[in-house]
């Protein structure tokens, strides 16, 4: 699949959240495909935790729009069985953290049934949730898990970071035969950004170019992208011109957009709120030493969050994920050091 | 027959725990404090109930909705609100805040933000009483909600196959969230779920403090006494939506009404006056020095310092 409609394309008509991207995706998959049906709680009259499923309950009615129990490893199973037999589920998890403990279901059931059944039988589940630093949630509702999905073979894992992708992203994932995570960032949800009247779809594997830039290739997804954009903007008051690259999905991931970015800057910084150890960018950075060596005028540099649980106290929880200046810093550094 | 001490005892709990709430709620409000606030309110009787019947040497794992718990087990309300506030002076340094705060010198095992993730914890705590041989109890407090989540049947089962002295206390407030119970479950009186087990299991008015005080206290002499789990289920209602910032309109207003006419700190006022025989002005100035107390506590909060980062990083270094 590919992008029906780009981002720059002079049919955009309006500006909304992050939040009402997600919605409208939802929305628009439902009317068109009565097997779409959610599964979460408190989706229903209240919307979610972050208001993303409101107002579907009323267009949809309870067989589409399922309040569940807290049983989040059952209900995620139960979206499976649903799926392999003919229905397309979208679970929602409220935060990644809860995710946890749905980790049996999601590994050894989800992502291993097309396997299994020898490559014929696929999982066509969606299961949304979010995840990220943000307002004091503390340790328990504020982590940063994709390399955990990241690691399983048989899941794809969706990052936007604008609503555009967002809804761009989602509405693939629904039509995917294949299990999606899709991951979003409670910082996001009240973002804005320019989103086609009509309907568009973003591949899978299909990043986007978020700064087009000639001296330093950042790598960035989820919540990452806005304080990278503003580090870029400061970068180009000094001279510095940085290409922001957003994968947009992880698995798979667009080997071929980072590797043309990396020979063209010739340095590369991958930013992740996660912690370093284990991540997705001491992935991609192996993979950029591997295909694009040659290329490269200094070392590929990962700025990352400590490798700490999130503090509740707000200046800590500061200190702990990057920040603007923890970007610029390594931009200056990857620059001077070449 | 209880005594005015004890009564009062009750009563300073039942007062404490909704002056702390009421207090924070300003503050968060204020927004001086941050992330998820649940607040307790509606439901003291529980935790001050259950908790007037341990002792020192007594375990409690908590939920979401854990200030009570907290309070009842005898935290003080300096670190406490310094925690809320995210100072170093807080039980954990300010790095838990409200869902996460442990207080193991008074036997709390601590908060979750994990909905049923103190379930296993407390009984696990139940085990290590049990393996080394003593007498104390441990009591999970735990939710309506929780008990839907897989977690609550395998360690309930674990429990029983072991005998372990620990008191589940389930705080049944009829919501999980926006959920009402009748649409999460079939049997919404939850302490059926017990004798499945072969746990030995009741419902008490979740509102009336000396109701809950009694059956807990009966609770715990059998797990004392090497006969197994219990379970309890106490009815109640929150005052309020699910957290600070939600209205809870979905909350029937009568049934609001109803349970606030039971308002279980009322309750304990009236029982300290009739069967403690203390007089209103006594009360009133009982009241006047809790509320002085929070005061302090607030003060206490604010002017205390932050954990550095390298403070912070001394903590993590070994992960
Ligand atoms: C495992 C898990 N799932 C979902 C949540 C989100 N959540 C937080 S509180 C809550 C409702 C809990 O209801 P209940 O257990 O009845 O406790 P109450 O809030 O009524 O005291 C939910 C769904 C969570 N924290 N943990």
């Amino acid at each position: 699949m590919t992008d029906t409609v780009s981002q720059n394309n002079t049919m955009l008509s309006r500006t909304i959240t992050y939040r009402d991207a997600i919605n409208e995706a939802l929305k628009e998959e439902m009317r068109r495909d009565p097997s779409v049906f959610l599964l979460g709680e408190d989706i229903g009259e209240r919307g979610g935790s972050y208001k993303v499923t409101a107002g579907l309950l009323q267009e949809f009615g309870p067989k589409r729009v399922i309040d569940t129990p807290i049983a989040e490893a059952s209900f995620t199973g139960i979206g499976m069985g649903a799926a392999i037999s003919g229905m397309r589920p979208v679970v929602e998890v409220p935060f990644v953290d809860f995710t946890m403990l749905v980790m049996d279901q999601l590994v050894n059931q989800v992502a291993k049934y097309h396997f299994i059944t020898g490559g014929t039988r696929k999982v066509p589940l969606v299961l949304r949730t979010q995840g990220g630093v943000g307002s004091g949630l503390a340790c328990q509702h504020s982590q940063s898990l994709e390399a955990f999905f990241y690691h399983i073979p048989g899941l794809k894992i969706a990052v936007p970071s604008t609503p555009y992708d967002a809804k761009g992203l989602l509405k693939t994932a629904i039509r995917c035969d294949d299990p999606v995570i899709f991951l979003e960032h409670k910082l996001l949800y009240t973002a804005e950004g320019a989103v086609p009247e009509q309907e568009y779809l973003i591949g899978f594997g299909k990043g986007g170019i978020k700064r087009p830039g000639k001296d330093v290739t950042v790598i960035a997804w989820l919540n990452m992208i806005p304080r990278v954009l503003s580090a870029a903007e400061k970068c180009a008051r000094e001279g510095i011109d940085i290409e922001v690259i957003d994968p947009r999905t992880l698995v798979p991931l667009d080997k071929a957009l980072i590797l043309d970015s990396v020979r063209k800057t010739r340095h590369v910084i991958i930013v992740q709120e996660a912690i370093r150890r284990g991540g997705v960018a001491s992935d991609i950075a192996s993979i950029i030493q591997e295909e694009a060596f040659d290329c490269l005028d200094a070392p590929v540099r990962i700025v990352a969050a400590a490798n700490s649980p999130i503090p509740f106290n707000e200046a800590l929880e500061h200190t702990i994920i990057p920040q603007e200046d923890d970007i610029t810093e390594a931009v200056y550094q990857i620059i001077h050091k070449s | 027959m209880y005594s005015k001490e004890f009564l009062t005892h009750i009563y300073t709990q039942l007062y404490t725990i909704r002056t702390f709430e009421m207090q924070c709620i300003h503050l968060y409000r204020q927004g001086m404090i941050r992330g998820y606030f649940h607040p307790y309110t509606g439901e003291e009787a529980i935790a001050v109930g259950v908790c007037a019947g341990l002792g020192d040497n007594d375990y409690i794992t908590s939920t979401h909705r854990g200030h009570g718990h907290c309070i009842a087990r005898g935290a003080d309300l300096n670190r406490m609100t310094a925690e809320l506030l995210g100072k170093k002076t807080g039980y954990c340094k300010g790095l838990g805040g409200s869902m996460h705060i442990a207080d193991f010198s008074s036997g709390n095992l601590g908060a979750n933000g994990i909905v049923g993730g103190g379930i296993p914890i407390g009984i696990g705590a139940a085990l290590g009483i049990s393996l080394r041989g003593e007498q104390g109890v441990a009591v999970v407090f735990t939710s309506d909600g929780a008990t839907n989540n897989g977690i609550f049947g395998e360690s309930l089962n674990l429990a029983a196959i072991w005998n372990l002295p620990v008191l589940i206390v389930v705080e049944n407030n009829h919501y999980a969230v926006s959920t009402p119970i009748e649409q999460s479950t079939r049997v919404p009186d939850i302490y059926k779920r017990g004798p499945a087990y072969g746990i030995d299991s009741f419902s008490v008015d979740g509102n009336d403090v000396l109701k809950v005080y009694e059956h807990a206290q009966d609770a715990i002499a059998r797990c004392r006494s090497g006969r197994g789990p219990v379970l309890m289920e106490a009815k109640t209602f929150r005052f309020g939506g699910h957290h600070v910032n939600d209205p809870g309109h979905y909350m029937p207003k009568d049934r609001m009404a109803y349970y606030k006419s039971k308002d279980p700190v009322l309750v304990g006022r009236r029982y300290l006056m009739e069967k403690g025989g203390a007089t209103e002005d006594e009360i009133q100035l009982l009241e006047t020095s809790i509320t002085r107390k929070m005061d302090d506590a607030i003060l206490f909060a604010e002017e205390s310092p932050e954990l550095t980062h390298e403070e912070l990083m001394n903590i993590v270094e070994r992960y």
